[in-house]
């Protein structure tokens, strides 16, 4: 028995016959309890992983299509109107709410688009200029056709369009921001 | 070279190959090993002796579920609820390992009992053992300080109340006691800065004194050898001895296997709850203390006015003293209880009326209608409170934050031509500047409403080479403008 082989008179060594049968005894039993052990820790390590594991397998982040108008608000516009939509992005356990003024335009083909009114340029909000029928923005005097096209200035590309859907009539948008001072519409993070 | 060396025994060495050689002979793990499971245990291998290492694998668990909880977790009082909320119901198993760690704080406390319960009847800190039960001491203490710093955590109305409750008591303490209370709290009042303290004691300050003082009490225990049973001489065991693996290990093993499925099935079943958020506010919330604490909580309450002195100072110092130079006075080698019965006697004293203290306390609180009702109310609260879905907390950066300061109507409408004029365009949305233009933000305070209109109308030189165009707006608009520039905070 391994109980008996592990009594021992204290200070008295193992005698050397039993040494081999009781080392392998006990390697047996140490690997039984080794792969026990290794299970149980396994199992018990499930939860961590899913807990640490979340922000992967679930979408943490989320930002929320904000609705603009209805859509026959815009169906007789001749030119683009301004819009300030409200936007909710979930970042894990906060949300942020902020504000970001878009154009509603058309295309050539009349179809509705929403523009980000930030220049692809440098970022400044880029206002309408009803007299010259071009989006010209300030800072640096980067202009834009009405359908949001580069027409002339620093600026690399036209004005950014935004994802748009319709819901029960009304036109919503996706708000994203687009790196600055590059040539191709590039979503940033 | 290698296996050379002869075993302890004079056997032959063992033939050492494949990995465990090559491991070995880099690490001497074999030797380790041999030196952690060959530990005699004189009069051989007892049910009685696995409180310790169960103690050491809750520690094991409370650390990596803490490590894990703070992946999550905020120290501030804005954020505290928020972030355990969202553990709580968003996170995946955030749940179950929340409750790991909070049960786990109560099932570290239950086996403690056990374990310092058997070393006292057992004799166990007999024959050159003083500070092995010292530091068993000073490790029972660290384990409540981490109990009570870790109730604050969650910041809500539970946490909140119990620990201003708690923080109060020791202002009762003569001289130094509203020291010690201020310095707790980071100031007279709970708050913020309460959790920030909290926060770096429970994960940094009182685990790296526990890791230093567990590994002491195990090198102490490893060194004054094991006690064995209560007919053992403690300074020469006499006794056959039997080595620490197998039968010993699988005993310690057999408690562990109890924890985890006692743990788990409570966690999965009964999970902890989150209750509302902490409302300092509240003057009807009725405090109560974890069930560890109720004792010392029901104590307190009997001693007020001058005498208090005596409750919550000398008695209680009477008892750690007694408690921890116990090895030091009880100097005989006797181990069998019924031969102590001046030392049974005081533990059964002292545990009854801890009980009945405990016990007193919830009576009372069910025969009192008043408290009964408001404590059900409060369950009832926090169930509520269990039920609702988590929300995001709205940042404080947010466009409805930032509202809240425009309630002047004046300033609101300046906000409207702010935008309209695209001044937003260059100094950014709520003036907080781009690259292109500083930031408005407390433009303010160092400019009157005369001066900042003077700016408007005629830019300096400096404002000019800028970009910054003259504002031409009907007098009305101009002032609603300077109102909402000066309302940027």
């Amino acid at each position: 028995m391994v109980e008996d082989a592990g009594h021992l008179e204290s200070g008295t060594p193992i005698p050397s016959g039993s040494r081999l049968s009781l080392e392998s005894r006990r390697s047996f039993l140490g690997a039984l309890v080794a792969v026990g052990g290794l299970f149980v820790s396994a199992l018990l390590s499930v939860p961590l992983i899913r807990f640490a594991l979340f922000p992967l397998l679930r979408r943490t982040t989320d930002l929320k299509d904000s609705p603009v108008g209805a859509l026959t608000d815009f169906s007789s516009s001749t030119e683009p109107v301004m819009r300030t939509i409200q936007i909710e992005q979930v970042d894990g356990w906060r949300k942020v709410v902020s504000e970001k003024a878009v154009y509603v335009t058309k295309d050539s083909q009349g179809k509705l688009r929403v523009l980000t009114s930030i220049c692809p340029h440098l970022g400044c909000t880029v206002p309408w200029n009803k007299e010259r029928s071009q989006f010209i923005c300030p800072c640096h005097g980067a202009t834009f056709s009405p359908d949001g096209a580069r027409v002339s200035g620093p600026s690399l590309r036209g004005m950014d369009t935004l994802e748009t859907s319709v819901q029960d009539g009304q036109l919503q948008v996706r708000f994203q921001y687009f790196r600055q001072l590059v040539s191709d519409k590039e979503v940033i993070g | 070279m290698h296996s050379t060396r002869k075993s302890e025994s004079g056997a032959p060495p063992l033939p050492q190959a494949g990995f465990r050689g090559w491991l070995n002979r880099r690490t001497g793990l074999d030797n380790l090993l041999r030196t952690a499971l060959d530990e005699p245990i004189p009069g051989g291998a007892r049910f009685a002796y696995i409180f310790g290492s169960g103690l050491l694998f809750i520690f094991i668990s409370q650390v990596i579920t803490g490590i894990f909880l703070a992946l999550y977790y905020v120290p501030s009082a804005d954020h505290a609820h928020t972030t355990v909320d969202y553990i709580t119901k968003a996170v995946t198993a955030g749940s179950f390992l929340r409750s790991l760690h909070a049960y786990g704080a109560s099932a570290m406390v239950v086996v403690l009992f056990l374990h310092l319960t058997q070393t006292y009847v057992y004799g166990a800190y007999k024959g050159r053992r003083e500070l092995l039960w010292l530091s068993g001491c000073a490790l029972f203490g660290l384990v409540l300080a981490m109990a009570f710093t870790g109730y604050l955590l969650p910041w809500d109305q539970r946490a909140y109340f119990a620990t201003a409750v708690g923080t109060n008591a020791v202002s009762e303490i003569p001289w130094i006691g509203e020291s010690i209370k201020r310095l707790m709290r980071g100031g007279t009042e709970m708050g913020t800065l309460t959790i920030s303290r909290f926060f770096v004691a429970h994960i940094f300050l009182i685990p790296a004194v526990i890791f230093a003082l567990v590994a002491s009490h195990i090198f102490l225990f490893r060194k004054a050898g094991a006690a064995g049973p209560i007919n053992e001489d403690p300074f020469h065991p006499k006794q056959k001895a039997e080595l620490f693996y197998p039968r010993q290990v699988l005993m310690d093993l057999s408690l562990t296997a109890l924890l985890i499925i006692g743990l788990g099935l409570l966690c999965f079943f009964v999970p902890v709850q989150l209750g509302p958020p902490a409302n300092p506010a509240d003057a009807q919330y009725i405090p109560r203390p974890e069930w560890y604490y109720l004792p010392i909580f029901q104590w307190l309450k009997y001693w007020h006015g001058s005498g208090a002195i005596i409750g919550v100072l000398v008695i209680p110092t009477f008892l750690v003293i007694a408690i921890t130079a116990l090895p030091f006075l009880d100097r005989s080698i006797e181990r069998r209880p019924w031969k102590r019965p001046a030392a049974m006697g005081a533990y059964a004293f002292v545990v009854f009326v801890l009980v009945g203290l405990g016990l007193r306390s919830q009576y009372l609180d069910r025969n009192d209608s008043g408290v009964a009702q408001q404590l059900a109310k409060q369950r009832a609260e926090e169930d509520d409170y269990a039920r609702k879905p988590f929300e995001p907390q709205l940042s404080s950066a947010s466009l409805a934050a930032a509202n809240v300061t425009l309630a002047d109507p004046l300033a609101a409408k300046g906000k409207v031509i702010f935008e309209g004029q695209s001044c937003n365009a260059c100094h950014g949305d709520g003036g907080v500047g781009t690259a292109a233009a500083p930031a408005l933000v407390g433009i303010g305070t160092k400019f009157s409403p005369d001066q900042l209109a003077e700016l408007f109308k005629h830019p300096t030189a400096k404002m000019n080479a800028g970009g910054m165009p003259p504002i031409d707006l009907p007098p009305d608009d101009l002032k609603a403008l300077i109102a909402y520039v000066e309302s940027l905070k």
